[in-house]
């Protein structure tokens, strides 16, 4: 008749009770990590393995997969991104059997295999937003490995300029009865500052090799072409001009960082500083770092870090969001939600793109997920709050009879043709084609035509949002589609009609002269530019320096 | 903030061959000798079917610098990294062979350039010890023959050695010289000899910074057209560098005195910090200004 | 290497008789462009050498909005093609035709 309510409750001290045979301290023997887990985890628990697009908790990944298996089996993995050799072998080791996550990177090609031959059972692949509201719903983890730079005595984390989905994954664990074991590089008697409280941590290992971080935001301004100059000239005129977006987030990318490095030189000439660009859901690029200097940038907030930027951002605190001990405090979950839902504009680049203005960035032989750009990349029809940008877009769509309401700028940028002449434009995404290799629900659709406001390409900007019916939409993505066997079965005289009406817009109608579009517009030509700009703040990795 | 000069600069290593003569040269002055338009390409290449370039990779010809006439070659490193093949180089001694005759104020080798074309085996070789015999001839016959290194192919294998053939050398920190360049070297010797992926490693070894160090590059330039067309003029009137005997004794001498000194040390940083700079590890981080106030007293060689 | 030839129809003024020109490199995902008087009056004689086979009806394509770009009749355009998109050759076309024409002034 009555039923027990605590048992999660109950659950977590009979876990901790087996792992105080192990560790009776907070702060736990790194030799003894793989027996402290095996003492806490039972068969078939979801656990979360702290995988985040930069950082990882790679020391208890690796403390994961010696577990014996016999007694850790079937696990449940949620994380965002699977990067680590060592995730891969949680599943060929049997310690692991069904995977939710966002991004697989580096593993994509290991993980289509293993899902495959049956080793792996994919529950979804999400975006980080969607995974962590999950964790709050449906895929609560009953234990949470996790990473931080480090730690004092009571367990206190500081987590620092990469603090990305910690406060998510822990906030989900540690009140809902779970348990939290922390990596940390260093044990510190006091933190810089407190990122995560002590009492939601359980145990804290000191990895004996500090947990490494790449440089995935940094773009060499010396690789940036001719072409994605030119692109980049009519986005900053045809579109940041055009609406007025002040408040965007853009997708990694040379395309990307060519926008941002024409700021304060095309920008400024077109009168737009103050105008344009001044908050931004962003990394710290290096590449922003002219605009900033140029006084365009009033604001960014950070998904997590990037390598060498560190200085810089803790000299910058009127733009960044840093703590009292001055450095970055980034949030992937709270940068996510912003570029969802208080960014005007979201602008980022694709591999394919089919005529209805679906995009994607999938591969028959790769599962490699989606990140965050679905989450950018979408109208946010919760919204309510207005913008000019906002407005402006919402009634270039508006559809006879129907009730006016804003909508968001989604701009995908890619050139017609990628790679060994491979076309950009296609009738049919390869997305079908994994779909069906894969057995997946639906074909990962990056960013769906029906969101999509905008197409730029070499060749022009095509406006979505003024195409009254898919016939005119597929008319106007052929407009821009160029030489590839989808643009050169355009009719010309259909195009030249959508021109007219402004639909489909070449350079010379936006009054950029294509000879402008050289190198020679950008701020910065090189990494070592970008240190100047940054008054020798910046300290570019090095893979990016030849001093 | 303004953006502390930096547009207004044209980088050097980033321009066309034909581009860095363009800044190099009085505006106008150039007439290109065999240009594009002669089509003489390289019949090795088409044998191979692989692509030709209209002047195979070089541009030559004659123009003013500061109102003086001068001879001046321009090499694309980014066909076929600026090897030097059959017509190439029979294009350079060419230039070369008319400046003995001709007697301009001097001539200016703009190389950029990984050194013999491999994929003309033999030829190639010939071609680039023809060079170095023509611009030992130019120098014979007292015209002033000025290398400028500043390409991001550097100058290696055996331009190298024709750069350093020269009466000077002006290089860019960007610049490399040397003759066995980092990935042969890895690959010869291993990554524990040099490791060619350490870039810091290999401008320091390589470099402008060291090479002007070392005595080698007689200048070391701001990665500007600007800088380079003032080093230039500089350097040819600057007396040729004497082509006898005692000379090159005295360059053994010199040689001697390097190995005594510095032939224990593992590293650059090392010869620099045995050569008495202060801090050594800053030295790559200096713009060219304060880099060369810092190696002032430590400077072997050069002139 | 694939050698195409078109002969662009051209109708309009002559193009000036000017010096040759060459924009461009022969590098990977590049080309070079020399524009030159031709010899035949009333066209333009294109000559292409590329390391990219197979891709004739891209370049004809090309060559056609090229020729409706400029007055190009009396003139010949001659290419060392590395594997640039079309959006690469496009571009040195317009500038070569047009550094020649600076040249005529």
């Amino acid at each position: 008749m009555s039923r027990t309510w605590d048992q999660a409750r109950r659950d977590r001290a009979r876990r901790l009770a087996r792992a105080r045979g192990v560790s009776p301290e907070k702060w736990v023997d790194p030799q003894r990590a793989t027996a402290l887990l095996e003492a806490l985890l039972e068969p078939g628990d979801r656990v979360c393995l702290e995988g985040d697009n930069q950082k990882q908790a790679d020391f208890l990944a690796r403390a994961l997969s010696r577990v014996d298996p016999a007694r850790v089996r079937d696990l449940h993995l949620v994380l965002s991104v699977l990067a680590l050799p060592e995730h891969v072998e949680l599943f060929e080791r049997g310690i692991a059997r069904r995977l939710d996550f966002s991004f697989s990177g580096p593993q994509a090609v290991r993980l289509a295999q293993l899902a495959g031959a049956g080793r792996i059972e994919i529950g979804a692949i999400h975006t980080y937003l969607e995974l962590y509201a999950r964790y709050f719903v449906d895929l609560t983890p009953r234990v949470a490995l996790v990473a931080a730079l480090a730690a004092d005595r009571e367990g206190n984390l500081y987590t620092g300029p990469n603090t990305e989905d910690t406060p998510a994954i822990v906030e989900a664990t540690a009140f809902r009865d779970g348990v939290v074991v922390a990596q940390v590089n260093e044990e510190r008697e006091r933190l810089p500052r407190v990122d995560i409280p002590g009492g939601w941590v359980d145990f804290v290992v000191r990895a004996p090799t500090p947990s490494t971080i790449e440089p995935l935001f940094t773009r060499d301004p010396a690789q940036v072409s001719e072409v994605q100059v030119l692109m980049a000239m009519m986005v900053v005129k045809g579109i940041y001009a055009e609406y007025g977006v002040n408040r965007l987030n853009h997708g990694i990318g040379f395309d990307t960082a060519a926008i941002e490095l024409l700021l304060p030189t095309y920008g400024e000439e077109l009168g737009l500083k103050g105008k344009v660009c001044q908050h931004w859901a962003l990394n710290p690029h290096p590449t922003l770092i002219p605009a900033i200097e140029s006084g365009f940038v009033r604001s960014v907030h950070a998904f997590g870090s990037e390598l060498g930027m560190e200085a810089y951002v803790a000299a910058r605190p009127d733009v960044f969001f840093t703590g009292p001990d001055g450095s970055l405090r980034s949030n992937r979950a709270f940068s996510q939600t912003a570029g969802h839902y208080a960014c005007d504009l979201f602008i980022g680049s694709t591999l394919q793109v089919d005529l209805a203005g679906n995009s994607s960035t999938a591969t028959a032989s790769r599962i490699a997920g989606f990140g965050g750009a679905p989450n950018m990349g979408a109208d946010a029809r919760g919204r309510r709050h207005s913008s000019p940008a906002w407005l402006r877009a919402g009634r270039e769509s508006a559809r006879p009879g129907t009730m006016p309401r804003g909508r968001k700028l989604v701009v995908q940028l890619l050139e017609t043709f990628r790679e060994h002449m491979e076309p950009a434009f296609v009738e049919r995404l390869d997305a079908w084609e994994l779909a069906r290799a894969m057995k997946m629900e639906l074909p990962p659709v990056m960013v769906y035509g029906d969101d999509v406001s905008h197409i730029v390409t070499e060749e022009g900007i095509a406006n979505l949002l003024l195409c009254r019916t898919a016939e005119e939409r597929a008319e106007a993505i052929r407009g821009v589609a160029g030489y590839t066997p989808l643009g050169r079965a355009r009719s010309v005289r259909a195009v030249e009609n959508l021109r007219d009406q402004g639909i489909v817009r070449r350079p010379e109608d936006l009054g950029i002269d294509k000879r402008r579009a050289t190198r020679d517009l950008l701020a910065a030509r090189s990494v070592k530019d970008l240190v100047r700009w940054s008054g020798g703040l910046y300290d570019p990795p090095r893979r990016f320096r030849s001093w | 903030m303004s953006d502390r000069g930096i547009r207004a600069r044209h980088s050097y290593r980033e321009a066309t061959a034909r581009r860095r003569l363009a800044g190099l040269l009085d505006e106008g002055s150039f007439r290109e000798l065999l240009g594009p338009e002669h089509r003489v390409t390289s019949p090795h290449l088409a044998a191979l079917d692989l692509p030709a370039a209209f002047d195979d990779g070089v541009v030559v010809g004659a123009g003013l610098l500061l109102g003086e006439p001068v001879l001046a070659a321009s090499q694309e490193g980014s066909f076929m990294g600026g090897g030097v093949g059959e017509v190439h180089g029979a294009k350079l001694v060419g230039l070369l062979e008319r400046a003995a005759r001709e007697r301009p104020r001097g001539v200016l080798l703009l190389l950029d350039t990984g050194g013999v074309r491999l994929q003309e085996a033999n030829a190639g070789l010939v071609a680039v010890s023809e060079v170095m015999r023509a611009v030992l001839a130019a120098r014979a016959a007292r015209v002033p023959v000025v290398a400028l290194v500043g390409g991001g192919f550097g100058c290696f294998g055996g331009m190298g050695i024709a750069a350093r053939l020269c009466d000077a050398v002006a290089m860019s920190e960007e610049g490399r010289l040397g003759i066995t360049g980092p990935d042969v070297l890895e690959t010869t010797k291993g990554v524990e000899e040099l490791d060619a992926s350490d870039r810091a490693l290999v401008w320091r070894t390589y470099g402008g910074k060291h090479r002007y160090l070392l005595g080698e590059a007689d200048r070391l330039l701001e990665d500007d057209l600007e800088a380079f067309r003032t080093a230039a003029a500089e350097l040819l009137r600057v007396s040729a560098r004497p082509l006898d005997l005692e000379e090159l004794e005295r360059e053994h001498r010199q040689l001697g005195r390097r190995l005594a000194e510095f032939g224990g040390a593992a590293d650059a940083s090392e010869v620099w910090r045995a050569a008495g700079v202060e801090r050594p590890e800053a030295l790559p981080l200096l713009e060219a200004p304060e880099f060369l106030r810092a190696v002032a007293g430590a400077r072997r060689g050069g002139r | 290497m694939e050698r195409l030839s078109f002969d662009l129809a051209c109708p309009g003024a002559p193009a000036p008789r000017a010096p040759p020109v060459v924009v461009g490199v022969v590098a990977s995902g590049n080309l070079e462009v020399l524009v030159e008087p031709g010899a035949a009056p009333g066209t333009c004689r294109v000559e292409v050498a590329t390391s990219a086979r197979g891709f004739r009806e891209i370049w004809s394509a090309v060559l056609d909005d090229f020729a409706g770009r400029h007055a190009l009749s009396g003139l010949a355009v001659s290419v060392n093609d590395a594997g640039a998109t079309p959006a690469v050759v496009s571009l040195r076309l317009d500038q070569a035709v047009e550094e020649y024409l600076g040249g005529a002034r």
